[in-house]
């Protein structure tokens, strides 16, 4: 028998694309029912009100409207929930529909349905609302201010929570016996993720079966499913099936239950007809949950030769004005837990408070609190290269935690799998020509020209997550997958995940597993993926962990169906069970390749059970959930070189490397592009996005105004690796969604720095350097 | 009011009646129920909507659909022909040039147009023609590889 070739580690052309360049994906708003109604929203225009009255009664008599409903008309209904409970964590109520006040611009007060799209938006321009204005907050570090006004009766001075990690103790004594102690104010901006697909949602209520159907743009859509049942609706689960079929991109921001989908899932069953509603960009400017949002007092602390001793971080982050599904780990364990970075630490402390703010809420926006760990260590190790006059390889490499394989515990509770940190740096290096950019610099600095070099090298946590120690930090779920693979008594294999694919390519990466393993060519393995009716149960998609954690599921059922073929091949040889290997799509007798029966075989006989083993249950269809046992830890060395024009303060990107290690590789094609992807948003970061806010009206509330990275502010980008498996997982992965963005942003920033270097310039506190900042930056800094 | 419209779309001839503020593109997805031309932004920024118009690209939500009557459209539907992808298609298949598929139909169009003005395009014109099309998950990298490539096959072919 021919060998099957190996698939899995190559870049096989994904199976999904022919539907997508075709313009035949089906994403939410392409699903059509008969008698859809549409549904628009009444929202708050103002950042901070109480509501008086809502006057319908205009509203209502506008031709084509079906129901108008308000907060008080939606009896039964609990607040929207939060996901992660930190101690004496402040949680205030989250209506679906706000009927007591507004706390932010876009906060919804009443649904209005109708037959089209247009009478129910015309509709709810009727809707009269009498508002109360009040005093509103919306700036991070002004929302515990002495006179700020108060958002929630639950939270005095607008504080959700102070929490801390570290040995404040440790580093107090480490900064007292230090050479130099570096500090500088860190403001990480608040971003919107905008996926090119707006939210939306079709809810459809079977009065015959009293069935439930949501279409949702949804990482997770069991997820979904669980909190609004549970915790909003008080609907049973099982009377609810929840479908995400293709998702636009999310980054996060799909993740979260958010009032639209919840209120057209309880109205569908009012007035007994599907109830449609496709977000505009200036409601998800408005609505989707935004990212980032920090304002931090860094100091780090260093020896004569330029070891970091001690690090002591105060950071205040912004929740917005509620609380997002899984906003208050952000700040906290996905953050301050990386603030070891990957450098010897000995002593860190961090005190983090999350403030309310008349602002939409925050929560997990790709890279989520790790990119904002790990621009505040880039940033701060680049103000101590300064302040000592080393440079910024040398001050790296002198701090690198040394070469490990199988753990090293950090100062910030996180137990590292597996690293070779100096490695990906010196590959980057050699990439780079360091030396020579440096003489280059040089000849160009003698010209006035600003060229500016800035690196990187991050880690990151992902694989979320070991349900045990996430349920011991406060998370309200186990994060754990699940995967199903049903063998068909023809042979073909239906595989059902857990995790969610909006981009990242699992019908081709999850197929590569499934036919490497059965040794079966891809085209008989179909991944079924993104509906509550089909799949077991999913956490979803988000954080790095589709390959690690939905993809170990996969595998350990795989493991399984081999178990039980080889029960069956063994009795149809007459051999022992445990002489019978697996190996290129067939049970053979070990060491008898003639002896063997193929796949297809052993699946038809477990579907036909005529001859077939005593006491074993026929079909072959196998069930896992894996729970991974640590997160697992990508790390990297990026490097960015920008040129400033001197007259404008235009920075261009002139060359950008990534060195990334991310485990073993499934698909190095689809690797690539989820770095390339990555590192335009972090870019996008640095140099051009910015969520604005001025008195709680949001700014930047269309994609006029909220610059998008565009092609031609890119390079083509230079990317390699390393590759430095984890023992986390059987599969060796470690996660790849999330490395670009969290790199980037302080490779971009520690370039511009670099490049000012020569007029005094040694930190820049706000982002993005737009031109104009760029230019005011280079006017009050020139000497 | 509703007015009368008319107008052949990928070979097919279509005739409503609508409302006078329709979008095209709204006109495209919901009346004629071709949804791989996507609404990405209310702003015009995005291009998920482009589409051929009389051979030019524009974008679908940039006409109302009654200022359209009379006119020939290419959607992504129609690019393929006799079930042959596009090269420009089979470019963004190749090299990886798309990953969630949201802007892609509004790209391969864009690309469509671009390469008709640029048989022979350089990555920095590739990258500022295509200033009216957003993508958020693939940087952009692959998408111009995807052009490049599929500026090769065509060259190719004449």
């Amino acid at each position: 028998m021919a060998t099957v070739e190996r698939v899995l580690g190559k870049s096989i052309k994904r199976r999904e694309d022919p539907r997508f360049i075709t313009g035949r994906g089906t994403y939410v708003d392409d699903v059509k029912l008969p008698g859809t109604t549409w549904a628009a929203f009444v929202r708050s225009p103002h950042a901070h009100a109480r509501i008086k009255k809502i006057d319908t009664a205009a509203a209502l008599k506008h031709p084509g409207v079906v129901a108008i409903f308000t907060g008080k008309d939606m009896t039964g209904v609990n607040s929207l929930p939060c996901g992660w409970l930190l101690p004496e964590l402040k949680v205030p109520p989250h209506m679906p529909l706000a009927s007591d006040a507004a706390r932010c611009v876009g906060d919804p007060v009443a649904i209005v349905i109708a037959e089209s799209h247009d009478a129910a938006e015309d509709a709810a321009e009727k809707v009269k609302v009498t508002w109360e204005v009040l005093p509103a907050v919306s700036a991070t570090d002004k929302a515990t201010a002495k006179g700020s006004t108060q958002i929630h009766e639950v939270a005095p001075s607008n504080t959700a929570f102070t929490w801390q990690i570290g040995d404040a103790a440790a580093v107090e004594t480490a900064f007292r016996g230090a050479a130099r102690v570096v500090k500088k104010k860190i403001v990480n901006q608040r971003l919107v993720a905008n996926p090119m697909e707006p939210r939306a949602c079709l809810a459809s209520y079977d009065r015959a079966t009293g069935d439930l159907t949501l279409w949702v743009t949804s990482q997770n859509p069991h997820v979904h499913r669980l909190l609004m049942c549970a915790f909003v609706l008080g609907i049973p689960e099982h009377k609810v099936r929840v479908i995400a079929p293709d998702v636009g991109g999310a980054f996060g921001s799909k993740i979260f239950l958010y009032n639209e989908e919840t209120i057209c899932s309880w109205a569908t069953k009012q007035i007994k007809r599907p109830v449609r509603w496709t977000s505009s960009r200036r409601e998800a400017f408005l609505t989707d949950a935004h990212g980032r949002d920090h304002v931090t007092e860094a100091e780090m602390a260093f020896d004569a030769q330029g070891k970091i001793v001690g690090l002591r971080v105060k950071t205040i982050a912004n929740m917005g004005a509620y609380l997002s599904t899984f906003a208050p780990a952000v700040p906290t364990y996905l953050y301050a837990t990386l603030l070891n970075g990957v450098y010897t630490i000995p002593a860190i402390h961090a005190h983090v408070t999350g403030v309310f703010t008349n602002t939409t809420p925050v929560d997990a926006y790709r890279g989520a609190g790790r990119p904002e760990a790990a621009y505040l260590l880039e940033r701060m190790i680049d103000a101590g290269a300064a302040a000592l006059k080393l440079d910024p390889a040398d001050i790296r490499k002198k701090n690198f935690i040394p070469k490990f394989e199988n753990g090293f515990q950090t100062q910030v509770a996180l137990n590292y799998d597996s690293g070779n940190y100096a490695a990906a740096f010196d590959k980057l290096l050699g990439m780079l020509d360091y030396k020579k950019f440096r003489s280059e610099q040089q000849a160009a600095r003698k010209q006035g020209r600003l060229l500016g070099l800035g690196f990187s090298t991050y880690i990151e946590a992902c694989s979320i997550a070991p349900s045990k120690v996430v349920g011991s930090l406060g998370a309200q779920a186990g994060l754990y997958e699940s995967g199903k693979v049903r063998v068909h008594p023809t042979g073909g294999i239906t595989v059902y995940t857990g995790s969610h694919s909006h981009g990242q390519g699992h019908e081709t990466t999850f197929s590569q597993l499934v036919a490497d393993e059965l040794g079966v060519p891809m085209e008989s393995v179909e991944i079924v993926h993104g509906d509550t009716g089909a799949i077991p149960f999913g956490m979803g998609t988000y954080g790095s962990r589709s390959g690690s954690v939905g993809g170990t599921a996969l595998l350990m059922s795989l493991q399984k169906i081999k178990e039980k073929g080889k029960k069956i091949a063994a009795h149809l040889l007459e051999a022992s069970p445990s002489d019978i290997e697996y190996t290129n799509g067939q049970f053979q007798v070990k060491g008898f390749p003639g002896k063997a029966v193929p796949f297809g075989q052993v699946a038809l006989t477990a579907y036909v059970p005529h001859n077939y083993p005593a006491g074993l249950e026929p079909g072959l269809e196998e069930t896992s959930f894996y729970d991974p046992s640590n997160f697992c830890f990508p790390f990297g060395a990026h490097a960015c070189v920008v040129e400033i024009d001197r007259d404008t303060g235009q920075v261009k990107i002139v060359r950008y490397l990534a060195v990334d290690d991310v485990g073993n590789v499934m698909n190095p094609m689809i690797v690539d592009g989820m770095v390339h992807g990555g590192i335009a948003q972090g870019v996008g970061q640095a140099l051009c996005e910015g969520a604005v806010y001025d008195d709680g009206q949001l700014v930047t509330g269309s994609m006029m105004d909220y610059a998008l990275p565009k092609a031609d502010m890119l390079p083509m980008y230079e990317t390699d690796r390393t590759v430095t498996p984890t023992l986390v997982n059987p599969l060796g992965v470690k996660g790849a969604g999330e490395t670009g963005t969290i790199a980037a942003t302080p490779a971009v920033m520690n370039a511009v720095v670099d490049a000012l270097a020569p007029l005094g310039v040694d930190h820049i506190e706000t982002m993005p350097l737009t031109a104009g900042r760029v230019w005011t930056i280079m006017q009050s800094a020139k000497r | 009011m509703k007015l009368p419209v008319k107008m052949t779309i990928n070979g097919q001839s279509y005739s409503h009646e609508v409302e006078p503020r329709l979008l095209l593109v709204h006109y495209i997805r919901e009346l004629v129920g071709l949804t791989g031309t996507h609404v990405g932004c209310d702003t015009s920024q995005c291009g998920a909507c482009t589409i051929l118009m009389d051979g030019k690209a524009v974008k679908a939500c940039n006409f109302f659909a009654v200022q359209c009557d009379g006119v020939k459209i290419t959607t992504i539907e129609g690019l393929a022909k006799n079930g042959d992808l596009h090269p420009i298609q089979q470019g963004f298949w190749e090299k990886h040039g798309l990953q969630c598929g949201f802007c892609t139909p509004g790209m391969i169009m864009a690309a469509h147009q671009m390469l008709e003005r640029y048989p022979k395009p350089s990555e920095e014109q590739i990258r500022h023609q295509l200033e009216g099309n957003l993508c958020r998950c693939t940087g952009y990298h692959n998408i111009v590889k995807a052009i490049q490539w599929a500026a090769e096959q065509m060259a190719g072919k004449k």
